[in-house]
């Protein structure tokens, strides 16, 4: 929905998504440099909090540019 | 449609399953921070009671769409489906295909039409219009009674979740859970619980997805998982929805085809996805008619993707953790200390590292609390104008009503608060539950169809055939309850187990009042047609969409979904 001066729920979304990422890929980027001595997951190798981290960055960043209060519908 | 076998079994977990780090912690908390923001900023545009209580009737079809899903996508639901995948495979997900896209379907292109063109406030209101006082007492009473009961059980249930996994105080989890779902609904009503839902939504997707794929990885892809399974679990039939359900005794849900489809994929499924306010009320707030039937498609087609992060991690369960390491709830000892029930939270512990397993807590968190919002902003509409209004306050201001909303929501809260500490006390209440929601939605349904689309059915009617199926639902209930070889006459098989009986009977129940309906009707005077304008197919002048290209008609998109759906049926036959 759309009123005047209301800021769009997916602006708040992407928000949120992108300072998600940057908590998540930050932690993953930790573990890549010091990995722990015995990991206590699986596929640690993976890096997944790397990637689904850099994921959420790049959503939450499109969300969060596209639906800036002030750029209208 | 939520299951309540999870919690029973958590009660047995002695320590907690995940650990937190700060990152996760700062996660979770920013997800509070979130939610309260939202329902704070958005309180400056809830004004009148159409902005409370229906969110302004302004809602695109996408906002709609997904909070009518994620109204129904609770952490019951999916912490309950994962264990019901580990414990029955793929045959779980016919909750979430038969069991919902038909009925969603069916929403969007015959019901909504009239529940939006009436331009009522509730179900229930619906039904007044249609059947007059009576009825809407009757289904106001049991609704708002029931979603009560349901928003206590589910607090409850997430308490105990939170205890199990993370080693949380309850009565902290439910009163920060609770406040936090007050505020946020109370602030900015179904505005608010909306656009909450929606945020929910979409971590709780962001949460979940990334199990399933490191599931995959790790079993291989979907050729290996199923090949693992076969090896695990050799003559077992795990990964295959329609071949084992020509008889009660060959697959391990003791159910039948005639149950699934008519039982689970005509009386629930329609009953739930059609006449449950909690779901309609997010697809009634649409601004338009056309964003209002496509609002229930654009949710099927999500909610056809679903299992791939609620069943699958079921399945990835049965494939790579050991064979027998998660047992029956009451096999749970301390040689196997792990329960069906906690496949989820297990699967995110194995994959998602500092970060990640916040983010898939948070997932978890966020899904209790829309389905908590979601029963409450129902609760205090009908609440407000199906009981206070119609009874005890018939002309007020809107400002009244609004404020009158906002104190049903606290209300509702702290009912539902009570309800978890009753729940607390006397567990056994959980086994009822499930059969009492069920009294009331499938005869429900047919009361709505046959209001809908039949001119000559009459007040009196509805009231009875209501009435009727009601009776006649916990009558059966009550029957199997004193007499378990009655199951023979209401399951037709003394093989039927719990699922079988539920869908069953809500499908006697579905007939008993379609047919009482129909009787009485047929004996009693109807209403004129010109009552009937906007109410009932032959009396109401539909909005055409011939105007509109083709890829901008509910009925493509739905015939496109459709066509998904049968593929799927197909493809795992």
């Amino acid at each position: 929905m759309h009123r005047p001066g209301m800021i769009s729920i997916w602006f708040f979304i992407g928000a949120l998504l992108l300072v998600y990422g940057i908590l998540i890929c930050g932690a993953g980027i930790y573990d890549l440099v010091s990995p722990p001595e015995h990991p206590t997951i699986e596929l640690a190798g993976l890096h997944a909090g790397v990637w689904w981290g850099a994921l959420l960055i790049v959503l939450g960043a499109i969300y969060t540019i596209k639906f800036a209060p002030g750029k209208g519908k | 449609m939520q299951t309540f076998t999870l919690p029973l079994a958590l009660l047995q977990a002695g320590s907690s399953l995940l650990s937190l780090s700060s990152v996760d912690l700062a996660i979770i908390a920013l997800y509070f921070v979130a939610v309260l923001g939202i329902g704070f900023y958005l309180k400056k545009y809830t004004k009148t009671g159409e902005d409370f209580f229906l969110a302004g009737r302004e809602m695109t079809a996408w906002v709609a769409g997904l909070s009518f899903l994620a109204a129904n996508l609770g952490s019951l639901e999916l912490m309950g489906w994962a264990a019901s995948a580990y414990q029955y495979g793929i045959l779980a997900a016919h909750w979430y295909w038969i069991g919902a896209i038909p009925a969603m379907l069916f929403l969007a292109i015959v019901m909504i039409p009239f529940y939006y063109i009436s331009k009522t406030h509730s179900v229930p209101g619906y039904l007044k219009l249609r059947f007059g006082e009576p009825a809407r007492a009757l289904s106001a009473v049991s609704f708002g009674f029931m979603t009560v009961l349901m928003s206590g059980i589910n607090m409850f249930s997430m308490a105990l979740v939170l205890k199990a996994i993370l080693g949380w105080d309850m009565a902290v989890s439910i009163w920060v859970s609770s406040i936090t779902v007050a505020l946020y609904v109370g602030l900015g009503g179904l505005l608010s619980a909306i656009f909450n839902e929606v945020l929910q939504f979409v971590l709780i997707w962001l949460g979940a997805l990334l199990v399933s794929i490191i599931g995959l990885i790790e079993a291989g892809g979907w050729n290996g998982m199923v090949n693992r399974i076969h090896a695990n679990y050799p003559g077992q039939d795990f990964t295959h929805l329609w071949r084992s359900l020509g008889n009660f005794t060959d697959n391990p849900m003791g159910i039948h085809w005639v149950g699934i489809v008519f039982g689970l994929g005509v009386a629930i499924s329609m009953g739930y996805w059609t006449t449950d306010f909690l779901v309609v009320q997010r697809v009634i707030s649409a601004k338009d008619l056309r964003s209002a039937k496509m609002a229930p498609v654009i949710g099927a087609a999500f909610k056809m993707c679903v299992p791939f992060i609620v069943i699958l991690p079921g399945l990835l369960g049965l494939a790579v953790l050991p064979k027998g390491w998660l047992v029956a709830e009451n096999a749970v000892s301390a040689a196997h200390p792990h329960s069906y029930n906690e496949v989820l939270p297990i699967m995110l512990a194995r994959y998602c590292g500092p970060g990640l397993l916040g983010l898939g807590v948070t997932a978890l968190i966020a899904g209790f609390m829309s389905g908590m919002a979601g029963n409450v902003s129902a609760f205090a509409t009908v609440w407000t104008y199906d009981i206070y209004r119609a009874v005890f306050r018939k002309q007020a201001s809107d400002e009244h009503y609004v404020s009158v909303g906002r104190w049903c929501t606290i209300l509702g809260v702290l009912a539902s608060i009570g309800t978890a500490y009753l729940v607390m006390q006397f567990k056994s209440i959980m086994d009822y539950v499930q059969a009492l929601f069920s009294f009331f939605i499938a005869p429900l349904f047919a009361t709505v169809l046959l209001g809908m689309l039949w001119k000559r059915a009459s007040s009196a009617g509805g009231f009875w055939g209501l009435l009727a199926g009601t009776a006649s639902s916990i009558g059966l209930w009550a029957w199997v309850k004193a007499d378990h070889s009655a199951l023979r006459y209401v399951a037709l098989s003394p093989a039927a187990k719990d699922m079988a009986e539920n869908m069953f009977r809500a499908l006697w129940s579905c007939i008993i009042c379609a047919g009482v309906t129909v009787i009485v009707s047929l004996a009693t005077k109807p209403k004129p047609e010109r009552e009937l304008v906007g109410l009932v197919y032959g009396c109401t002048d539909v909005p055409g969409e011939g105007h509109l290209p083709v890829y901008q008609r509910p009925l493509f998109w739905a015939g496109i979904v459709a066509a998904v759906f049968v593929a799927i049926q197909i493809i795992f036959w």
